[in-house]
């Protein structure tokens, strides 16, 4: 069975993201694959487990992205590919999706493609979606759990009113949630393997595209009003006094 | 500005945040509901009551199971016959997907979890925030229609008038999916964390209870899961008298205390809630970008120096067991409950 896993590299959680003239600025933090998709490699692994196969990791960034696969490759994955090219600056999700639908075929297609439910940075949670239209697969959306049996797939999809249970011929996408199963982390042999990877680069004639126009685009960047607020600590002689305090403080604000 | 409205439901129950899409769509020209579904006279009829001008209605037993590819087929068809200006959307699980699919139909771009949607002459102005949080984005669409989804409590509610009605217009339904629903593993109570108004959250505290004296026979494991259960009946029983909903940090979902759909935060849900109170949430990072937007937030923590004290406007340092029962003792009195 053949396996991708989509992946993102994105400022790690903990650092200050800040406007800087204009642009998105954070520091010295350390960009990471994104959180998310740590789900989309663990769950392509525990397919590769249960079925056989292989997991391809497909990246778009720029050289710095690299990281990001390194770390797919050193939890397990067989394959990276980095997907770059200096005219994808302003890709929007819908572009997004036409460079991975042309990269998934490049790599010679594939059963199933997994991603994770969205990025940290943008949060638009959209691509794992167009992708599958574009690529005219079904798309199966933040599955908790999957199993595959005789080029089908069934899913159990966590949605706000509980689970819904799919099924599906493959090919098929997914976007893949925390239910699947803490990711695991790279193991030595496979931080050993990821550093010595050859991860081929992939530029948008490769994949035989023009560089998709964007129809979002960011005309402001707009800092939030800060959040810092002062904590009162509620005191008294019996935690009854306390709540009682505390109740009519909380009444006061009138938020009930 | 012309808008179609899509009414967000799950047979028939309605997310509420679809009648704060309405309720923007009014205020900036016409706005037509569209509902997808069967048997949803009831549905139809509350649409009308919160404004819609007409309702464009697919009714069939093939639309009656949510799947994205029907759906967004049959509103890619929809909107390509009609030509809004605008789509809308309550941001929900589905309807980003249904948002993502429709655009490529339509070859048009999504302004996705939007907390601000306006119009400056012809022109929308929509923000968002990004980086969980951290910073907000004023973005635009140069694709038509333009798809927006807006996150639910960032928008006034619109009054909802039992006199009004309007016409129901039939629409096309395209059945065709290549996925099949199996069934459902329905939640005993549909939790919505995103759509409350109060949210009373249990974190990995919510299990450290010594006092309580398990079940014989209970291994490690089984002891600490039923500890938590006890300390999240009152969590619900505060959630229960201030009317609110049951959320939970990553530790306490990941402990196997409560399911994931109560979970808040980065890899749950980020909520909007008016008041916010964490019993037993240390507040890692990662759950604190779950709740930025909320806007009072009390925090119960034995650890004096737990980092929710830091986004909290109210602490009370000390033991959950016995302050919460405490509290919603109080509050009963005083709501008269």
């Amino acid at each position: 069975m053949k396996i991708v896993a989509c992946i993102k590299q994105v400022p790690d959680s903990e650092a200050k993201v800040k406007a800087e003239n204009g642009q998105v600025s954070w520091g010295e933090s350390p960009l990471v694959i994104n959180p998310f998709d740590e789900y989309a490699v663990e769950g392509a692994l525990q397919l590769k487990e249960a079925n056989g196969g292989t997991v391809s990791a497909v990246c778009i960034g720029p050289e710095s992205a690299r990281e990001a696969l390194k770390h797919a490759l050193a939890m397990g994955a067989d394959e990276a590919i980095l997907v770059s090219d200096a005219a994808l600056g302003a890709l929007d999700t819908l572009g997004a999706a036409r460079v991975l639908a042309a990269a998934i075929n490049k790599v010679g297609g594939a059963d199933l493609v997994t991603f994770g439910r969205q990025t940290l940075d943008d949060g638009s949670g959209l691509t794992a979606a167009q992708t599958a239209r574009l690529l005219g697969w079904p798309m199966l959306g933040l599955v908790g759990h999957l199993k595959v049996e005789g080029g089908k797939v069934q899913a159990s999809r966590v949605i706000e009113e509980g689970r819904q249970i799919v099924n599906a011929k493959l090919p098929a996408v997914l976007s893949i949630v925390q239910s699947i199963g803490e990711p695991r982390y790279p193991s030595f042999m496979g931080i050993r393997k990821a550093s010595k990877a050859n991860i081929p680069v992939w530029s948008l004639s490769d994949l035989g595209l023009a560089a998709p126009a964007a129809f979002v685009s960011r005309a402001e960047l707009i800092t939030p009003p800060s959040h810092e607020v002062v904590c009162e600590i509620i005191q008294g002689d019996s935690p009854e006094q306390i709540a009682e305090t505390l109740a009519d403080k909380i009444l006061s604000e009138k938020v009930l | 500005m012309k808008t179609l409205v899509y009414i967000d439901h799950f047979k028939g129950e309605v997310q509420p945040a679809s009648w704060e899409a309405l309720g923007v769509a009014k205020s900036m020209g016409s706005a037509s509901a569209v509902i997808f579904g069967s048997g949803l006279d009831a549905l139809v009829k509350t649409a009308f009551e919160f404004g819609a001008e007409e309702v464009l209605l697919a009714d069939e037993a093939g639309l009656l199971d949510y799947r994205v590819e029907a759906f967004a087929s049959t509103l890619s068809a929809l909107a390509a016959a009609r030509k809004p200006d605008l789509i809308l959307f309550p941001t929900t699980a589905r309807t980003r997907e249904l948002a993502a699919m429709s655009a490529v139909d339509l070859n048009t771009g999504v302004l996705v979890d939007l907390t601000g949607l306006s119009l400056n002459g012809d022109n929308l102005v929509a923000t968002r925030p990004i980086y969980e949080g951290k910073l907000n984005e004023r973005v635009v669409c140069s694709g038509k229609p333009v798809v927006a989804t807006l996150r639910a409590r960032a928008f006034p509610r619109p009054a909802q008038d039992p006199a009004k009605g309007g016409a129901v217009i039939k629409v096309e339904a395209k059945t065709e999916s290549p996925t099949t629903v199996e069934g459902y593993e329905v939640a005993e109570a549909v939790v919505s964390v995103s759509d409350a108004g109060v949210i009373v959250s249990g974190g990995r505290g919510v299990s450290n209870n010594p006092s309580l004296t398990p079940p014989a026979g209970m291994d490690e494991k089984g002891a600490e899961i039923w500890r938590a259960q006890q300390g999240f009946k009152l969590i619900g029983e505060l959630a229960g008298v201030l009317g609110g909903a049951v959320g939970a940090s990553r530790a306490a979902v990941d402990g196997g205390y409560i399911p994931y759909a109560h979970q808040v935060g980065q890899t749950g849900k980020v909520v909007a809630p008016d008041l916010y109170i964490a019993c037993g949430i240390s507040g890692a990072i990662q759950h604190i970008v779950g709740i930025r937007s909320a806007k009072l937030v009390v925090a119960i923590n034995k650890d004096a120096e737990a980092p929710i004290f830091k986004v909290a406007r109210y602490g009370v340092v000390g033991d959950l067991f016995t302050f919460v029962p405490a509290l919603s003792a109080a509050f009963k009195k005083k709501l008269g409950k």
